[in-house]
Order: C-alpha cells, then structure tokens, then sequence
C-alpha cells in the first residue's frame, strides 16, 4: 500500500539540481540502472544474512528454539552450520551457496528450499501474472474515463468504489468472495470452488484438469484483480488530470483535433508514463498480496510456502522465498526503468 | 494605525502569521466534503477508542470469562453474535478499535520521524552520505513489504510494539522521497541564501528554515501513512504475526479465518472487523488527500 503515497513523492521527482546536469548517454544510464540493482540485490543478500545471524542473540538457540536441547547438540548444530567460523567467513559461504542455488533446507519438507521454490512457482506466477495483466488494463482504463468525464457521474461512482477497494485489505475481501461466491449466502448456491488449485479426481496435467486449475484460480485472480485495479486507476486519473491542464493539448484543440483524438494521441501516451514506473513498483506488492491471497484460498504456491514457514518458523524457506520475492522485484523494476529510459529521454539525465 | 499599537516583537508576529495559516487552511479544508466526512468517520473510531471502558466491559475479552455459546448469531444479548470461544464479537471490536488505532499511530511516528530525517539528510547535505541515503530509501521502496515485514516480525517475536516497529521500519521511503524532494527545492530558494550569509551553521537552516516548510507535506503524508500502517497492521495480525495477548481487527479476522468462519457462515465474526478496518483507512485517506490539497496549491487549481 505504500506506492500510492509514494506515487506523491515521485510526482515531484525531476529535480532541479540534477535536471540542470549533462544530459547522459542511454548507455551510461543502462549501467547505472543496472549497477544499481546489483547494489540492491546484494543489500538483500546482506540483510537477509545478518537478520537470521545477528539480531536475534545466539543463532543456534534461536534457529532451535521451542526445543530442548543439550550442550554437545548446540556444539554439533554451529558446527553443521558453520556458526563456529568468523563472521565474515560466514557470509562468503552464505553467499557462495546461495549463487550455487543452495537456500539450505525445509525444516517442515526435509528438502531443499531451491526445490520447494522451483515446485510452488508456477500457481504463484500464473495467479500474480494474470491478476496484474487484468489489474492494468482495467485500472487505467477506469482512471482514464474517470479522468476525462472529471466531476460527472462516473468519476464520482468510480472514485468512490476505488478508494473503497484500496482501503480495504485485499485477503478480507477474498473471505467476502469466498462467502458469497463459493459457500453460498442463503438462498444462493455457490459456484466456485472454495479453495486449492485442483479438484480431488482431476489429472492435472490433461486439459480438463488444466481447466479445472484454471476455474480454482478464477476467484483468487478476481480478488486480486479488483484490489490492485484500484491503484492503477487512481494514479492513471492523477496523472492524466496533471496532461489535461498543459498547454499542448490547447494547441492540439487548436489544430482542430477532435477531443477522442486529442486524448488518445496526446494526453494518454503522456499519462501513461508514471503508470509504468508504478507498475514496476506494484509487482512488490503484488508479490505481498499473492501471500495472503493464496492463504486463504489454499493454492500451494510460493505464498502459501511462506505462511506455513512463518508458523514454524522455517528460517530457510523464509529466507529464500524472501530472496525470490526481492530478486524478482528489483529485475522487474530494472527492466521497467530501461524502458522508462526509452520512452521518455527526459530520465536519463 | 500602526504608529499606535506598539511594536510587536519576532515571536508574536511569528504567532499571529502561524494563527492565520492554521485559520486559512481550515477554512480551506473545510470545503472539502469528503475530507469532512473523513474526519467524522474518525471522530466516531475515536470516541469509541477512549471510550472503550464504558461501552463495554473488558473483562469480556479473557477466554475464561466467555459467557456467550460457540459462534451464536447475533442476539439481544451479543448484538454481533460471539466468537469460536463465546465472546462477545461487539465487546472485542470496541477494544480492537484502541490497538488498531495505537498501533496504526505509533508505526507511523516512527515512520515519519525515520522518513523525515532520511529525507531531511539525503536532500540538504551532498556527496555520498546523500546519495547512500537516497539508494537506501529506493531500497526500502522496491522490496517487497510483506515479505520483509514477515521476516523481521519473525525474527523480532510477537508483541504490540515489534509490530509498530515492523510497520514504521518498512513504510518509511515514500516520506523519505517526498520530503528529500521539497528539501531540494527549498534548498534553493533566496531566503536560505541569505541565511547561509548571515552565518547560519547546518542545524539552524535545517530546523528553523527547512523543516518549518516541509512540516505541512509531513502532516499530510502522516495521515496517508497513517491509513497504509492500519492496514498493514491488519495483515500482519491476520497472518498471525500480532501480539497474542491482545485483541485488534487483524487478530480477530485471524480468529475468524481459523474457524473457517466463511465457510459456516458465521458472518458477524468476519464482515464487522473489516468494515471496521476500511471505514479507518478511508477516513484517514480521504483526509490525507484533503489535506495534501490544501497544502499544494497545484492540486487545488484542479
């Protein structure tokens, strides 16, 4: 929820004392952007190290905690997880393990976590990728009508169902669905499936079972899509109100344009801008909202993975589904700011 | 006129302009009637908060005390029915009300204070303690909130505070960025020229010159943040991650998904808690977007 506010930070964003400098080469702002996210990934790496490590006192007692064990079996345990070697050590191992794909392993699964990952992905990349797709369109479709029609009727009709979706936490309205949608609400049967990604007798890897995934996944992707549509569409109408009070567009009146054209030809490509960069940004939340989505609907993706790790707690899956969730936002934004740079040479002063 | 009044000293004339501010924006806030309706809506959560002693006995929140049956609808005794331990679900929204809304605020002055200074620092200084401290508030941006918040809860343990801490750790960047950007631009405009001629050390610009002006955006972000860290409180107590001991929406929704209250239909445990929750967070965006209105001319012209 943090990008709306933040999309008020970035709306004053090209400042003047860095606006004022050379104008740079694409490819000197493709390094830095890039050197950038590397920095980045390796704060995530850093963080991820010593949160585990350093805060919480003596790591073998808390990575046992809850259970009773003797002197020799810490010994064994630091020994096992080399917490009997310097600090520094430490982290070369950590990283060296984790560029060979080594997350460690499940305490809960008993495998190791790069396994469950590869497992889990795909339900998780189906329901966020469909969901941001659907979000999108319709959010900036909304935004854009809302925007043009300012004051009317729509406006205030969407306006208000928006703001009510993005004050409400998404999961709630998932149990809401799930209420009336798939238990049924007195008189009314319900139609969808409560929860998972499957039914019981279907065969997963046929079409029918390929469809039946698909009907499981349809009220996750509704919820998840009605949450983050409200974002886009609320920024889209901001920022497409920001276009419509600039010059160019009397001059496009002036030209003899009709309105249609005037809006699709100049005032959209220009609002769409900010969108992008909140889309990049939203992928991080999306990435929150596949937790609690998947949560209560029970589709055994990387969400899921993390609540039942956090229960136990299962330091490693933790860890590394923490790694993916960042790894994954940082090359989304990367990839969003290149072509930021390339539709809008402006950035890349 | 003013050859007989007597001169007024720095301070008063200091006061009076500030009491004319306050008087101006209020009267401009007050022409915005969803910001009005915000603050209504918050007035009621509020009253109930302080008042929590009054309408409802909290004995009634202790398992132990339960006098109600196992998830009974709502009733002349229990107007919102009861939970999966006989509570009172009405006795708990009123009490839930306190630690959302405690919860809510204190995350977010730890926000905002971690935010302010961040963006205070990383736009008034140059070199590399700014630039180190801009990459670190678009780290905190990019990163996944509830992936990170879940690992630091985690390692943080369960209590009211932790969760606060968690929150205000996490959503701080937006007001880095939105203050770092203001300093910026006042950082350049004649008057803070004039104060670095007449001598004026860093700290003095900063908190006499600066910070007055970026204080109004601080206000209005506060109440965004404010909305974002409810929510997120609510997230976190849903996933289980609160303070065991007490009672707010997210741990009663919690309460709700674990006794499968969807699926039996027991809807006064599951929709009072989130009306609760969205009423809140819209009351404090609707004021929130009034207020940053009020203080950016720009918006206004709209």
């Amino acid at each position: 929820m943090t990008t709306l506010a933040a999309a008020a930070g970035t709306e004053a964003a090209p400042e003047p004392a860095e606006a004022s400098g050379p104008r740079r080469s694409f490819g000197r702002y493709l390094a830095g952007k890039v050197l950038g996210a590397l920095g980045s990934l390796l704060f995530v790496l850093v963080v991820n190290f010593f949160l585990f490590r350093v805060l919480p006192g003596d790591p073998a007692r808390s990575l046992t905690r809850g259970r009773v064990v003797s002197k020799e079996q810490m010994d064994a345990f630091r020994e096992q997880y080399g917490l009997d070697q310097p600090l520094a050590q430490q982290f070369l191992t950590y990283l060296k393990n984790t560029a060979q794909g080594d997350l460690g392993v499940s305490i809960r699964y008993n495998v190791p976590v790069s396994e469950l990952i590869v497992d889990r992905m795909w339900p998780t990349i189906a329901l966020v990728g469909v969901s941001t797709l659907l979000a999108t369109v319709i959010g900036v479709y909304l935004g854009m009508v809302s925007a043009w029609r300012r004051g009317g009727g729509f406006d205030r009709f969407s306006t208000g169902i928006t703001l009510t979706l993005y004050s409400m936490p998404e999961w709630w309205l998932g149990l809401l669905l799930i209420a009336g949608l798939s238990v049924g609400f007195g008189p009314l049967p319900g139609i969808f499936p409560t929860g998972g990604l499957n039914s019981i007798d279907a065969d997963p890897s046929s079409l029918s079972g390929m469809l039946d995934s698909a009907w499981h996944l349809t009220l996750p992707v509704i919820t998840l899509t009605l949450a983050y549509l409200a974002e886009y569409s609320l920024i889209m109408r901001s920022s497409l109100l920001d276009e419509l009070g600039e010059n160019y567009l009397t001059t496009a009146r002036a030209k003899g344009l009709r309105d249609v054209e005037v809006r699709r030809r100049h005032a959209v490509p220009n609002a769409l801008l900010p969108t992008t960069t909140l889309a990049a940004l939203n992928i991080g939340f999306v990435v929150s909202g596949a937790i609690t989505i998947e949560t209560i609907f029970s589709i055994p993706g990387l969400g899921l993975l993390s609540y039942e790790a956090l229960s136990i707690p299962d330091y490693d899956v933790l860890q590394g589904t923490f790694l993916l969730a960042s790894g994954a936002v940082i090359v989304a934004n990367l990839v969003a700011n290149l072509i930021y740079g390339v539709l809008d040479p402006r950035v890349r002063t | 006129m003013s050859t007989t009044s007597p001169p007024l000293s720095a301070r008063q004339i200091a006061r009076r302009r500030r009491t004319a501010a306050w008087r101006r924006n209020w009267a401009l806030f007050r022409g915005h009637r969803a910001g009005l309706v915000g603050l209504c809506i918050l007035a009621v959560f509020v009253v109930v908060a302080l008042a929590a002693p009054l309408l409802a006995d909290g004995e009634g929140l202790k398992v132990t005390k339960a006098t109600g049956g196992v998830l009974e609808s709502p009733s002349g005794e229990f107007w919102l029915g009861t939970d999966e331990s006989g509570r009172s679900v009405l006795t708990m929204l009123i009490w839930g009300t306190r630690i959302s809304l405690l919860v809510g605020l204190l995350a977010t002055a730890i926000s905002m204070v971690i935010g302010t200074v961040v963006g205070l620092v990383a736009g008034f200084f140059e070199g590399w303690t700014s630039r180190l401290l801009y990459r670190l508030t678009e780290w905190f941006l990019v990163i996944p909130f509830l992936p990170l918040a879940i690992i630091l809860a985690v390692v943080l343990g369960r209590s009211l505070l932790n969760i606060a801490i968690v929150i205000g750790v996490t959503s701080w960047p937006a007001t880095a960025l939105l203050i770092r950007s203001q300093t910026l631009s006042i950082k350049e405009r004649p008057y803070l020229e004039r104060a670095r001629v007449l001598g004026a050390g860093r700290w003095h610009q900063m908190t006499r010159h600066v910070l007055p002006n970026v204080m109004p955006m601080v206000f209005a972000n506060t109440t965004l943040t404010v909305a974002v860290a409810i929510l997120s409180e609510t997230t976190l107590s849903f996933l289980g991650l609160g303070d065991p001991g007490r009672v707010s929406w997210g741990s009663m929704l919690e309460g709700a998904f674990g006794v499968g209250a969807m699926t039996t239909g027991s809807w006064w445990y599951i929709v009072p808690p989130g009306i609760c929750v969205v009423l809140v967070v819209l009351a404090f965006t609707l004021i929130g977007q009034a207020l940053e209105e009020v203080f950016n001319p720009r918006l206004r012209e709209r």
